[in-house]
This record gives structure tokens, sequence and C-alpha cells, in this order.
């Protein structure tokens, strides 16, 4: 499964699990001098760091990280459950990015006197906060302004492009089990997969239900009548692997909903739709052309 | 034993009951959900299936996922009625056994490794864990009988309880190494899930419980003598070992059906055998077609709350039927005390 996905899961399990009000960068870094050497066990924010330019100054990357492809050839250092604490400290990093609830790691850190800084999945504003925060610290400030502006000046143009445009009800699937409709995870009201959907010009059919990830019953899908499917295929995500035009389109069963019926079920592929991080104008991009074919003509 | 007639008579008072209780649940159930339908729109035949929302709702998502409820109810409380009697123990299950263990590992390595198999009707995940729960129910079986020995139910519990913690070390290991989302999807597994999706995994499931059904029609008599114990049972003229193995190859198959459509939803197999007890007394010729067709009648009611408390969320049926099973039975524990 890609590092993408379970970042995503990650996120969606912490929302699940502790409910806690989210983050970009916690504890901010003042450190007076730019950092030089960063262990990243967040992907997506390993991913910010090569996008300002910081990627020199990455020691080491998350088992997870598959993005950029410079960090192939970093050490890995563990992950959300498994962080090697030796090795972090054998590289002497000063500064290490670790997940929200990985507090005994932040506390190690912290009593070797290095800086140590938490990360909350916390939806588009989280990211550009995230951003926002990284510049100063890695000495890269003037690239994660220009990169933000980049990224708001993208969705912007996605967001202008389907202004107007009437806004099919859409689901939003990013899991399930493979050929049948059961094990689905959908995006609820909250999160960045809800906020690029807003933005790509589609009306999240859960978005009352203030969860990032939903698990509706087949009930729920018939009444909530979705007029455009979008499953999204990562990889490792299962459908992935299903092969498109199944002849078992496990959506046929449920013949009422319109999108089934005017075979409004768009699969869009690439690790990039399901990261928080630089890549996400892209994915708003890709959704708002499956949504809206006819406006990017 | 009591004379014929009373026997006959009580038997079916108590089926009339409770079979009343339980095709009253399957109906009425599927008229409460999450929506509220139309029932003349439900059944318009001028409106084309495909078009109708409320007979969609009715037929696709509702009335598969009550009749699985109905069968994994039936199917799990009379299997908890027979390991009961069989191991004359009352803390007896049908996961006591490890059979629901080797289906959760089964289940766990579709997930995990996104088996994309499919056996007939059967998809990747309840074929996997039909298999675990074959396999694990071979070695226990295979332990409790070694040559030589009469099948001892002691031997049965103790190399079930290892079992089952052996495959809970191997369902650890494969969460430690697998991704964040498959652990999360076989944790959900484990909570028990009811939505079906359609007749066809039921259907894929059926024979393996008419078959449980129809052994566990011979067994009532033979168990009544049995959970007096082993001695008094063979003095009676009760052939032991092929009752005890009966008693295993149909409670385990039942098992392994249940936990293959739903997951493994657990207290079902313990509460509502003892609940029916507590109802008509010790008798299993009453206490067993009485729990399968109350379990039926629970695992419904069970479902029917986890699929609208908290609509448009559901909460995961295991979860209801241990947190409203529970309670209810101290309740009645110190009622009856």
């Amino acid at each position: 499964m890609a590092a993408h996905t379970k970042r995503l899961i990650v996120g969606l399990i912490a929302l699940a699990t502790c409910g806690a009000t989210l983050y970009g960068l916690r504890d901010v870094v003042h450190a007076q001098a730019p950092v030089r050497r960063i262990v990243s066990l967040v992907p997506a924010v390993t991913e910010m760091l090569f996008a300002i330019g910081a990627g020199p100054q990455v020691a080491a990357v998350s088992s997870y990280d598959d993005f950029p492809p410079e960090t192939a050839k970093l050490p890995r250092v563990g992950a959300l459950l498994d962080p090697d604490v030796e090795r972090i400290l054998s590289l002497r990093p000063d500064l290490v990015i670790s997940y929200g609830s990985q507090t005994d790691l932040q506390s190690q850190m912290a009593r070797a006197g290095i800086a140590v800084v938490s990360y909350r999945h916390a939806g588009l504003a989280g990211l550009f906060d995230t951003l926002q925060r990284l510049g100063p610290a890695a000495g890269r400030t003037t690239e994660a302004e220009r990169l933000t502006r980049d990224l708001r000046a993208h969705l912007d143009r996605v967001r202008t492009a389907v202004a107007g445009r009437p806004r099919p009800k859409t689901l939003l699937v990013f899991d399930r089990d493979r050929a049948t409709l059961r094990g689905l995870y959908v995006s609820g009201g909250r999160g960045f997969l809800h906020e690029i959907l807003e933005i790509a010009g589609g009306e999240n059919i859960f978005a009352d239900i203030e969860r990032e990830a939903v698990q509706p019953s087949q009930e729920m899908l018939l009444a909530r009548a979705p007029e455009a499917i979008i499953e999204i295929r990562a990889t490792g995500l299962v459908p992935a692997t299903e092969p498109a035009g199944d002849a078992r389109n496990p959506w046929a069963a449920l013949a009422s909903i319109p999108a089934v019926r005017n075979r409004r079920i768009h699969v869009l592929n690439g690790d990039h739709l399901v990261v928080p991080g630089p890549r996400i104008g892209r994915a708003a991009e890709d959704l708002a052309r499956a949504l809206h074919s006819e406006a990017f003509r | 034993m009591g004379a014929p007639r009373p026997i006959r008579a009580r038997l079916a008072v108590t089926l009339a009951t409770f079979g009343a209780l339980a095709a009253l649940s399957c109906l009425l159930a599927p008229l409460v959900g999450s929506t509220p339908i139309n029932l003349a729109r439900v059944f318009d035949r001028s409106i084309p299936f495909a078009d109708n929302v409320d007979a969609q709702i009715f037929f696709v998502a509702r009335m598969p996922r009550v009749l699985a409820a109905a069968l994994v109810g039936s199917t799990l409380a009379a299997a908890g009625v027979v390991f009961q009697a069989m191991l004359r123990n009352p803390l007896a299950t049908p996961f006591t056994l490890g059979i629901s263990a080797g289906a959760s590992l089964g289940a766990m390595l579709a997930i995990v490794f996104g088996a994309a198999a499919v056996f007939g009707p059967l998809s990747a995940v309840p074929a996997a864990s039909l298999a675990g729960a074959a396999i694990a129910s071979a070695v226990v079986y295979r332990l409790a009988t070694l040559p030589g020995r009469a099948m001892s139910t002691s031997v049965l519990l103790l190399a079930g309880v290892t079992l089952n913690s052996f495959f809970s070390a191997l369902i650890m290991f494969v969460q430690y190494i697998a991704d964040f989302a498959q652990v999360y999807r076989a944790i959900r597994w484990v909570m028990g899930d009811l939505d079906v999706g359609g007749f066809q995994p039921l259907v894929a499931v059926l024979p393996l419980v008419a078959i449980a059904f129809v052994l566990f029609a011979y067994l009532p008599s033979s168990l009544n003598l049995l959970s007096v114990g082993a001695d008094a049972a063979a003095t009676r003229g009760v052939d032991v070992a092929r009752t005890q193995r009966l008693a295993f190859v149909s409670a385990s198959m039942a098992t392994a059906a249940a936990v293959a459509l739903a997951g493994p939803i657990g207290f079902i197999g313990i509460i509502v055998p003892h609940l029916v007890r507590l109802m008509v007394g010790v008798d299993h010729r009453i206490v067993l077609p009485a729990s399968a067709l109350f379990g039926a009648a629970f695992l419904i009611g069970c479902d029917l709350i986890a699929r609208t408390v908290l609509a448009p969320i559901e909460v995961p049926v295991g979860v209801v039927t241990a947190m409203l099973g529970g309670p209810f039975f101290l309740w009645l524990l110190i009622r009856k005390g």
C-alpha cells in the first residue's frame, strides 16, 4: 500500500479515536538558525520539504515515503508505530517531524535535546499552516510562500473553471472490498478530500457527517442517490487492482442510483489524490475534470 | 425424560411463540430504517425496479440484511447451545474452540494480502474465513480424537483455548506487518457486519447452515443425557463418542458459515441460549429450536438498532449485541437469583 494511503488512513484513525482538534504543525520551532538535518516521519511533510527546496536538508524519512523519487536514497527510520529511536539519534538530526500521537518518541527526542514537532492532518487549512511554519524552520521562507501562492492559485483556477456549473451530488469512495460494495470507505464532510471535492464542483452527499471517513450502508447509498461517483484508486487501495470495466461491476446492484444509471462512475488513479501535500492542486483538478469534463475543453 | 405428550405440547407452544417472534421480526424490521420509504411504492410493479428507489432500499438493502441477521442469529445461538451441552460448560460459546479465531486469521490474510480470487458464489474474504475455520476445527478435532483415546471434552477445551491464543498471536503478527488501512479493515471485519448487499452471500453459506441444522435435529435427546455427564449418558445407551463428533462437526459448520457471512458477532452464542433457558427450562429438545428462533429475532433487533440509532452513521452490530446483551443478561441473573 502506498505511503499516501497510509497517511490518509492514519489521519482517519487519529480522528476516529481521539477526535482531537487538528493542527498542521504545532510547537513551532523558533530555531535561531535554519535546521540542517531533518528527520521526517510524516510523508506529507517530506513532500512539502522537497517542494520548498529543503530536500537536501532531509536526513531520513519514514518507511512509507516514496515521493518524490529522491526519498528512495534516504535512510528509513520506521514509521507511526515503530519509529527507530536509535537510528534517529544516530543520524544527529536537529529537527524531527513526528505524528501527534507519537508522544513517547517526542519525549525521547526532547530528552536528547532534539527539536521535535508534531503533525496532525487538518484539511487544507492545516496544509497551508504547515507550509507556513515549515518555511522559516527550514530557512526556505520565500519558497514556502511561493508554493503557498501557487497552490492557492491552482485551487482558485479549478474553482473558477467549474463556477456556475451545476454541482452534481457526488459520492467520493476511497476504499472498498474487491468486487463488492462491502467495506466501503467514503469521504464525510471533513478533511481535505471533502474540501477538494467541493472545490472541484461536486456536492459531497455525506457533507453533513462531521467525519473524514464514513462507512455508508447500502441503504444510505440508495437514499442519498448520488448523481456522480468518484472512486479513487491509489496504489495499494483495494479497488486499484480490480479490473476496470469489470463485468461484475458491483455498483450495478444499486441501479436506482442516478450515477449508476447514467454511468457517471469515474475511476481516478494516482497517489497524489490521497496526499494532503503539494500535489493537492492536481488532485482537485483531476476531480474537477472528472465531474465537469466540458469545463476543461 | 418426561412423558412424550407434555414435551410435545410444550414444544408446540414454545415453537409457536418463538416462531411468531422471529417471523414478526423478519416482517417488521425491513419496514424500519434510516430512510423513510413508501410501502405502496415498494410493491408498485408499474415503476421499473431500476428506477424505484423505495423498492431498491427494501429489496437490495434491507431484506438481505434482515435475513442475514436471522440466519446468523439463529445459527450462532444454536451452535452456542450445542457447544455448551457438549462441553458441559455454561461459558462455552461458538468461538471457544478457536473456530472464529481461525476464521478471523483467514479473513485477515485475505484482507492484508488483497486476495482477489472468487470461489463460486463466495468472494475472497468469506472464502478465506471458511478455510481458516475449517483448518482450526480440523486441528482441534484431530487433537481431541487421537487414536486410542475417547474424545475428551477437556482436551477439546484446552486445545481450543490454546488454538485461540495461537491464532490471536498470528493475527497480531499479520496486523503488525500489514498497513494501516488493512488493519483498520480487518478490525472492522471483527466487529461484524450484516450489510451483505444482496442475497448472493446468503445463498453461498446456506448449504452449510442447512446441513448443520439437519445434524442438530439428531442431537437434543443425547445432549440432554450428555449434559448430565458422559458416563451417565453412556449407561443410558447414548453413543457418547458419536454424539460428541456429531455435535462438534455440526456446530463448527454452523459457526464457520455464520462467521464467513457476517464476521464474528459476539455474545449471541452465549447470551441467547442462557436467556432461552431462563424462559423455557433446560430440555434441549426445546432449548435448541427456541434458541435458534430467538437468536434470529435478537440479532434482527440488534441490527435494527445498529442501523438506526446513530443514522446516518452505523454502529457495528457486534458492539450493539455486546452492549445490549451484557447488561440485560446480568439483570436477568440478579433477578433470578
